[in-house]
């Protein structure tokens, strides 16, 4: 026998083995198992449970084996508002494929539909996810999966709803391609370290689309967060990655696109940022690199509260917004170099790409609204436009270190 | 009265002044939609033009035909007419003149170019109504202006200075306020005195309708509540109607006193 031969053996060997150990079982009105309970209740590790199309009235299923749930068809189980529908506490399990609705509410339990708890392995797949308080739940888990689920809450007030996907204590997790709405926050990590947050859409929810806590060394990309209370909030942290996401219409009167709040060294690369109130809130954060940025038409771009140093601002695009850039306090070696400005009223006569004059972000009316916010009253007035028209032709009162030097004359790329 | 009003009414239209008037918002309408792809924003800055634009021409525009049209009314004068109709019928003629060059120089590049929406059309409305209301407002005061002053340097002088007053100087003083008391709770005194200027308060009026009013923010918020309601609308509105009112009163009393 040849090489081929021997490998096509191990092949059939490896399958026919997995076939005689683990069994399928089959959960079906007409079925042996007419309940999802019943047949987890009778497998054993490592079988995979077929759920065919139907209602399943159950709640409160423990999961403390390795098992692999599919459901055929997508059959809803309805947790009729009783309490959790699945609590994982095994490693390796994975659930594909099932309608969860009906999860009971409870401010002492914060019921989710799947909590997974001190596990590891898990996948959660293809799910759809309503009328849920919290959505996936995992407690002190790592290397788990959670993609192409959508869940839809019903939240209506801060006090009394959960989050789409809670990570507390979490180790590794991967949360892709998923839809969050109508939650309070879409994605909420807290003490969770090497987390990836891929391809998610988060809209409509009440508090946050995504909101790290004490998470360290965390990425998202390429995620849209679209009238959400706040697009994102970054709090306590350090080395999160923010690539290339989207966030916008964050709009109302107290808004932020993205609110970062006592972090350090972390980069914030490649984002839109669209028609928000506040773009980016920063207070007490440092060495945050934002590059390549694209702010349009927001309320305020960027704010800087105080506390900040040496954050870096390089090649960002800022276009069509009220306010660029407002400032409180000193400049604390932080870099502004090479934006783009759609403000920008200098010249190029070398043609090199960087204007010759040095651009000022800080507007005199932003300075002053700053300082006292009840003069934003005054904002469209013919005074304000007055204002910042001489102040630009012989700044007195606007802070002079902020400033762009080498302004770019066209929009990065 | 109505044919003081219609005299007057054909004069003006006759006039190439108040077709260049009305053929500049065509031309600033068709201008903005074409320039820029987003309503609102051209709302926006539509807005900024026309709130202190209006008041402007105006008072000049009632000033010149108060002045040029001066023989004529002593003319009118000899004739066995009420003093009052005579002036109300000027006045309504400068001012139905002015507002119908408002109206269609700003509805026409709308509804042609027709990129709107319920909302947009309903933004629209609020600045040409507002901006009507500034046109009454305002020819009534050059009306007064003129009646008080047979100079027409001073005239104009006053003219000018009042429109600078209430567009700029006002809200430097009401700027420099905000920031001198800014320890104290001040919404509701920088509230009325947004009510007591006409400008300031049809610019209030309209950034509440649009969407820029979330950058009022929490300090703005109390405004948002206060004109958002349906007491707010209903002060405000009176508000304007007092302005609109008294300074007419004042120019038939004004009228009806001159020795000419």
């Amino acid at each position: 026998m040849n090489r081929f031969g021997f490998f096509i053996l191990f092949i059939i060997i490896i399958f026919s083995s997995k076939k005689l150990y683990s069994k399928n079982i089959k959960v079906c009105s007409t079925c042996e198992f007419k309940s999802l309970e019943m047949a987890i209740e009778s497998s054993c590790n490592y079988d995979s449970i077929i759920v065919e199309k139907g209602i399943y009235k159950e709640f409160n299923i423990i999961i403390s084996k390795p098992l692999t749930i599919f459901g055929k068809g997508t059959p809803t189980i309805d947790g009729n508002y009783r309490g959790e529908i699945f609590e994982i506490t095994s490693e390796n399990v994975t659930i594909e494929g099932f309608n969860i609705i009906n999860v009971g509410e409870s401010f002492k339990n914060d019921n989710a539909a799947i909590r997974i708890k001190n596990s590891k392995n898990v996948t959660i797949k293809n799910n759809f996810f309503e009328n849920i308080f919290f959505g996936i739940y995992l407690e002190k888990s790592s290397f788990c999966k959670i993609y192409n689920n959508s869940v839809t809450g019903k939240a209506t007030e801060e006090l009394y709803s959960g989050n789409g996907i809670h990570l507390w204590h979490c180790k590794n997790i991967l949360i892709e391609n998923n839809i969050i709405k109508n939650v309070r926050d879409g994605i909420y990590l807290e003490f969770s370290n090497q987390c990836n947050v891929i391809n998610n859409i988060s809209q409509n929810n009440l508090r946050y689309g995504l909101h790290f806590m004490f998470s360290n060394d965390d990425t998202y990309r390429k995620n849209n967060f679209q009238n959400n209370g706040s697009g994102v909030a970054v709090m306590f942290s350090r080395n999160i990655e923010m690539l290339d996401n989207v966030f916008q219409e964050n709009w109302g009167s107290a808004s932020y696109g993205l609110l970062i709040k006592e972090i350090n060294d972390s980069k914030i690369t490649n984002n839109v940022f669209l028609k928000n109130t506040l773009g980016v809130n920063m207070e007490g954060s440092n060495r945050i690199s934002f590059k390549g940025n694209d702010f349009i038409k927001n309320g305020w771009a960027i704010r800087v509260r105080g506390a900040s140093y040496s954050n870096s601002i390089v090649k960002n695009n800022f276009i069509n917004n009220t306010f660029d850039i407002s400032y409180n306090g000193n400049i604390n070696k932080n870099l502004l170099h090479k934006n783009y400005w759609s403000k920008y009223n200098g010249y190029d006569i070398n043609k090199d790409g960087i204007g010759d004059l040095p651009h000022r972000p800080v507007s005199l009316f932003s300075y002053v609204v700053n300082k006292s916010p009840g003069a934003i009253l005054l904002i469209r007035s013919l005074f304000a436009l007055i204002l910042d028209f001489s102040e630009r032709a012989y700044p007195i009162f606007t802070p002079t270190y902020l400033i762009d030097n080498e302004p770019s004359i066209n929009k990065s790329e | 009265m109505i044919k003081i009003l219609s005299y007057c009414f054909y004069d003006i239209t006759r006039g190439y002044w108040i077709s260049i008037y009305l053929s500049f918002y065509l031309f600033l309408g068709f201008g903005l939609l074409f320039l820029n792809n987003d309503i609102s924003s051209a709302i926006i800055t539509l807005m900024n033009i026309v709130i202190y634009l209006v008041p402007f021409i105006s008072l000049i525009f009632g000033l010149t035909y108060y002045y040029s049209s001066r023989e004529f009314t002593e003319l009118l004068l000899v004739q066995p007419l009420k003093r009052k109709t005579i002036v109300l019928g000027q006045f309504l003629g400068v001012s139905i003149c002015l507002s119908l060059s408002l109206v269609f120089g700003l509805s026409i590049p709308f509804f042609l170019v027709g990129a709107y929406n319920i909302e947009n059309i309903f933004d629209l409305f609020v600045l040409i109504v507002l901006g009507c209301f500034l046109t009454f407002i305002f020819t009534s005061i050059s009306y007064i202006i003129s009646i008080m002053n047979d100079n027409k340097i001073r005239g104009l002088g006053y003219s000018i200075l009042i429109w600078l007053f209430l567009s700029v100087i006002y809200d430097g003083f009401l700027m420099s306020f905000l920031i001198y008391f800014e320890q104290y709770p001040l919404e509701k005194i920088s509230l009325a005195f947004v009510l007591l200027n006409p400008i300031d308060l049809a610019r209030t009026l309209m950034i509440l309708n649009l969407d820029i009013s979330a950058l009022l923010g929490y300090t703005g918020a109390l405004y948002k509540i206060y004109f958002g309601t349906f007491n707010g609308i209903i002060v405000s509105s009176i508000i304007l109607f007092i302005w609109l009112l008294a300074p007419v009163i004042l120019m038939l009393r004004i009228f009806k006193k001159k020795d000419f």
